[in-house]
């Protein structure tokens, strides 16, 4: 089970560029280790992360197994108005994991 | 083993600052990885940083930040970052892909570095224009950390 | 930790060991050591700022986990651990950093790990969490954790004298085919072992985040490495052996606050 974890400000003023950073529980299976019994552990990793901002998509990252365990990913966002944040964590295989947050823009 | 040719274009390659393979007959597939990238231009350099320590003092948790200098306008922007490991078992590591919204083109990660290698990072801005930068991390192998 | 870091600075009390300087707090008389340094102090800059930051450390995720199973129902008993002890912020604070600590109906010691097992087993009426599971860990992380900034404080007075003595037994004997025990190496700290700087091997921040696994690692655990590592048969992870080794570290490190989830390399 893969838990994300978000820190971003609940409030931004307009103009401002806020940082976000994520951190997702997830073993990022990179599928080049071998069990106990020398079979290869088949690769399962969270593959792509998107950001959308008031239903827009503003930042995504494509992950490639050399990224370590329990992803950490940070960006910055600069919002104009008022709007929801929206986190989606895509697996292998499809599986997703979100988050959302509002952030009011004053 | 490489012959003699290549070693003097290798050279050549250094001296002149081509771009090459960090490790000329070694090459994880980085170097197709970087000209898929950059279709066969040559990108500039001094916009983009890569941030990564010298010494990682385990390969399996690298800090990475990528940050490229750019206003971050509709017309002027950076749309897309890859990060490239020469000495990894497959070179790709992570495409970020920014927009105006981002208002400051930076993004950190952790990478895993299976040993000593040139991290290469590049980018590609709005108007189909290119940058690079490049790293050398050094990965503590041996003890019981490693 | 910064704090601490800064006060130990504040009051002179660090230690020059060739080039590098270590803060410190003073050993008490009699102690092995000449002062005591967290192997935080041995780490890299990112590495400490990995466990600094309360969102980057990863491991707040074991901690996060173990808030929600504090809370989650499990068991005949229907009971979850906030049934008997309410608030964990409140009754667990600076629990962890007393164990390994002596249990009178028992006869014998036990140390967090054994302690949850307990309540699972006798009031929860629920079977006991395996060894290095997703939720022992994350429950023994999430309890120590509420002692963070604690000084460790484990008591070896009485019954525990004789606990205390194996373990000290224990990590003088060398062991494995390399022939090394627990002080050839952790008592020659600030040195290095191939590339590896050797810290004093204290306790206080365990279970801790290691970067070479990406995971939470118990102490127990961390022995078992130690002795793969000078090639020798481990004792079993809980076993008396182990036990009475974490209660003569635990007395090595008392004062040094707790830092679980630490993150070491």
């Amino acid at each position: 089970m893969a838990r994300p974890r978000v820190k971003a400000p609940k409030t931004a003023t307009a103009g401002e560029v806020i940082v976000v950073k994520t951190l997702i529980s997830h073993p990022m299976e990179s599928g080049q280790r071998k069990d106990d019994a020398g079979q290869i552990i088949p690769r399962k990793i969270i593959r792509r992360f998107e950001a959308r901002y008031a239903g827009t998509l503003v930042f995504a990252m494509d992950l490639a197994p050399a990224i370590s365990a329990n992803p950490f990913i940070e960006f910055n966002l600069k919002p104009d108005a008022s709007g929801e944040l929206e986190l989606t964590w895509i697996e292998d295989g499809g599986e997703q994991y979100s988050h959302s947050q509002t952030i009011t823009v004053k | 083993m490489w012959n003699r040719r290549e070693v003097i274009l290798g050279s050549l390659g250094l001296v002149v600052g081509l771009p090459r393979p960090a490790l000329a007959g070694q090459d994880n597939g980085s170097g197709k990885l970087i000209e898929a990238f950059t279709g066969g231009k040559t990108p500039g350099e001094g916009k983009l940083s890569l941030t990564m320590p010298e010494i990682a003092e385990n390969g399996n948790t690298v800090p990475l930040t990528v940050r490229v200098d750019s206003p971050m306008s509709p017309s002027d922007h950076v749309q897309e970052v890859l990060v490239v490991a020469t000495g990894n078992p497959a070179p790709e590591v992570a495409r970020f892909h920014f927009s105006p919204a981002s208002g400051v083109a930076q993004a950190d990660t952790r990478m895993r570095l299976a040993k000593t290698q040139d991290v290469v990072a590049l980018a590609r801005m709005s108007d189909g224009s290119l940058q690079q930068a490049r790293t050398t991390v050094k990965v503590t192998i041996g003890g019981c950390g490693g | 930790m910064r704090r601490w870091i800064l006060g130990g600075i504040g009051m002179g009390l660090t230690l020059g060991l060739g080039a590098t300087e270590y803060p410190s707090i003073p050993a008490p008389e009699g102690h092995p050591l000449p002062e005591l340094i967290s192997g935080y102090a041995f780490r890299a800059p990112e590495t400490q700022a990995l466990q600094d930051d309360d969102f980057e450390n990863p491991g707040f995720l074991w901690v996060e986990q173990g808030a929600e199973l504090w809370a989650t129902q499990d068991g005949k008993a229907g009971k979850s651990c906030a049934s008997c002890h309410q608030d964990a912020a409140q009754s667990m604070a600076g629990v962890g950093a007393r164990y390994p600590r002596w249990h009178d109906k028992l006869g014998k010691p036990v140390n967090l790990e054994q302690q949850i097992n307990r309540c699972r087993v006798g009031a929860q009426q629920a079977e006991a969490w395996a060894f290095d599971s997703q939720p022992l860990l994350a429950m023994s992380t999430y309890i120590r954790s509420l002692s963070r900034g604690e000084p460790v404080a484990v008591d070896v007075a009485g019954p525990m004298q004789a606990w205390f003595e194996k373990g000290r037994e224990i990590y003088y004997r060398r062991h494995g085919q390399l022939d090394l025990a627990c002080a050839s190496c952790h008592e020659n700290y600030g040195k290095q072992l191939r590339s590896d700087l050797l810290s004093q091997g204290h306790s206080n921040g365990f279970p801790t985040y290691r970067l070479k696994t990406q995971g939470m690692v118990s102490l127990h655990g961390r022995f078992k490495g130690c002795m793969r590592d000078v090639r020798a048969e481990a004792y079993a992870p809980l076993s008396d052996e182990f036990l009475a080794l974490e209660i003569y570290l635990g007395w090595r490190g008392n004062g040094l606050p707790v830092e679980t989830p630490a993150v070491r390399h």
